[in-house]
């Protein structure tokens, strides 16, 4: 009997401890304003989303973002180095409280955590030189496109393009890179942000975004069912959209606008 | 585990494939052999400032790896104005590195030739061209026929390179349909047998041709 009641009372506050540790992360909106600090999870192995700059310290756009929201809440930001393998559990073990983290929406995803509206542009597209006028798939019919083979832009271009498109592939990423550079192809097939690479080796070459193969923006993550958090996020991410912060944002670290489109 | 059924679909990338490896072959044996006779014709007979220009030429060629030749003509050129095309790079580079091997080899043949058959031609009343033809080509040719056999099929084996400047050759194919369907092994096995089959038929088409210009020697 003794030991019953040992265990009944040690049952009572396991259960009062994890009831107690349920209110605490009920609200993580209020658990960050009574704290005054939001911990976010970046990367920092992953420019330009995130890295670690000259003066040490992580930039990106994932970090300006974090900066944003910090500031937006009126609370102080405590900047949280995550991989891309450990983003999401940081996130489901409350260690941090969002993840701007270049995160991608998938169904899987979506069943552990939340997702705010997207922050950054993430896509695969066609890009090219100014002079080339090209707006969706079928305007390329009779054009030469550059990509790497076996990419998924690859698989794209196969399965929706017209067959009169002359697809050159290339071994690898650089070479189709070095295609486009010299001039070999006029269009290339790949993703915004080795466009961006491009715009920042040569740029007077630096191609303009034609049109989306596929499109997988960045979403903020958090943890679920937190509905106050996740409206206040998004009202802060359409704050930034409606001011030209995120277009800044792009323009900085993607020397490209936001696609058009972008957020609607 | 193997399963070369899963190649059926790709029947026409392989077949295409196929054909720009052999037109790319003849092409540039043709026009690589007409380099390396008229180069070996200059290093054996020209005047010395060409001979040096010849030998400057072989020497650059035989001493670069040919990737490097064909992403220079491909890469390289268009920065100083000349774009080629994948086809045209492909055909350039091909000639430009047979014609420096076989000159080399057609030069030994050349130079096998005694000076005593020069002599008899001319005792002949025969002229210049009449002698180099007839009197000096043939049979340095039939020395060399072998090691030119052998430099041209290893020209068309060294054009799976190509593929990697976007010519859909042979080796294009076998990767393409690799990075699709991820039959590597099935894929290159098929590959592989079709550049035996390529090689072993040029050889053979050699010896043809070799059976039918070297027929004087044969006793009627």
């Amino acid at each position: 009997m003794k030991a019953l009641k040992k265990l009944l009372g040690k049952t009572l506050i396991a259960t009062a401890c994890v009831a107690a540790a349920m209110t605490a992360t009920a609200d993580v909106l209020s658990d960050i304003k009574s704290r005054d600090e939001i911990r976010i999870a970046v990367p920092q192995d992953f420019p330009p989303f995130g890295s670690v700059g000259a003066d040490l310290k992580p930039q990106g756009i994932d970090v300006d973002m974090a900066h944003y929201i910090a500031d937006q809440m009126g609370v102080d930001l405590k900047i949280v180095p995550v991989t891309s393998a450990n983003r999401i559990p940081y996130l489901q073990t409350s260690k941090v409280d969002l993840v701007i983290s270049s995160l991608g929406k998938n169904p899987e995803r979506q069943k552990a955590i939340d997702f705010s509206t997207p922050y950054a542009p993430f896509f695969l597209g066609v890009f090219g030189e100014k002079s080339v006028s090209v707006g969706e798939l079928q305007d390329l019919s009779g054009k030469t496109v550059g990509v790497t083979r076996g990419s998924v832009e690859d698989l794209e271009l196969e399965k929706n393009a017209p067959t009169s498109v002359n697809i050159q592939r290339f071994e690898d990423n650089n070479t189709t890179l070095t295609a486009y550079l010299t001039g070999q192809v006029n269009l290339i097939a790949t993703g915004n942000l080795v466009a961006t690479e491009i715009a920042k080796r040569k740029p007077a070459r630096a191609p303009e975004a034609k049109f989306m193969l596929k499109d997988s923006p960045c979403y903020i993550g958090m943890a679920k069912g937190e509905a106050a958090l996740q409206s206040e996020v998004n009202a802060i991410i359409a704050k930034a959209l409606a001011e030209g912060k995120l277009n800044d944002i792009s323009m900085k670290w993607l020397k490209a606008p936001l696609p058009a489109g972008f957020g609607v | 585990m193997l399963n070369f059924s899963d190649l059926l679909p790709y029947t026409d990338v392989f077949l295409g494939g196929l054909l720009t490896t052999i037109e790319l072959t003849v092409l540039t044996t043709f026009l690589g052999v007409m380099v390396g006779t008229l180069c070996a014709s200059i290093r054996q007979y020209g005047s010395k400032a060409s001979r040096r220009v010849v030998a400057a030429y072989v020497e650059l060629i035989r001493n670069t790896p040919f990737i490097v030749q064909l992403f220079f003509i491909f890469f390289g050129l268009p920065s100083i104005g000349f774009l080629l095309t994948p086809w045209q790079a492909s055909i350039i580079a091909l000639t430009i590195n047979l014609g420096a091997y076989s000159t080399e080899i057609i030069r030994a043949g050349l130079s096998n030739i005694p000076k005593g058959q020069w002599e008899a031609a001319k005792v002949l009343g025969m002229n210049f061209r009449q002698t180099l033809m007839r009197v000096v080509f043939t049979p340095a040719f039939e020395k060399i026929y072998p090691a030119l056999t052998s430099q041209c099929i290893i020209v068309m084996l060294g054009s799976a390179v190509l593929s990697q400047i976007s010519v859909q050759d042979l080796t294009y194919a076998a990767n393409l349909v690799q990075s699709r369907n991820f039959r590597a092994f099935e894929s290159y096995v098929i590959t592989a047998l079709m550049y035996l089959g390529l090689a072993m038929l040029m050889r053979y088409a050699f010896s043809l041709i070799g059976k039918r210009v070297f027929a004087y020697r044969e006793v009627r």
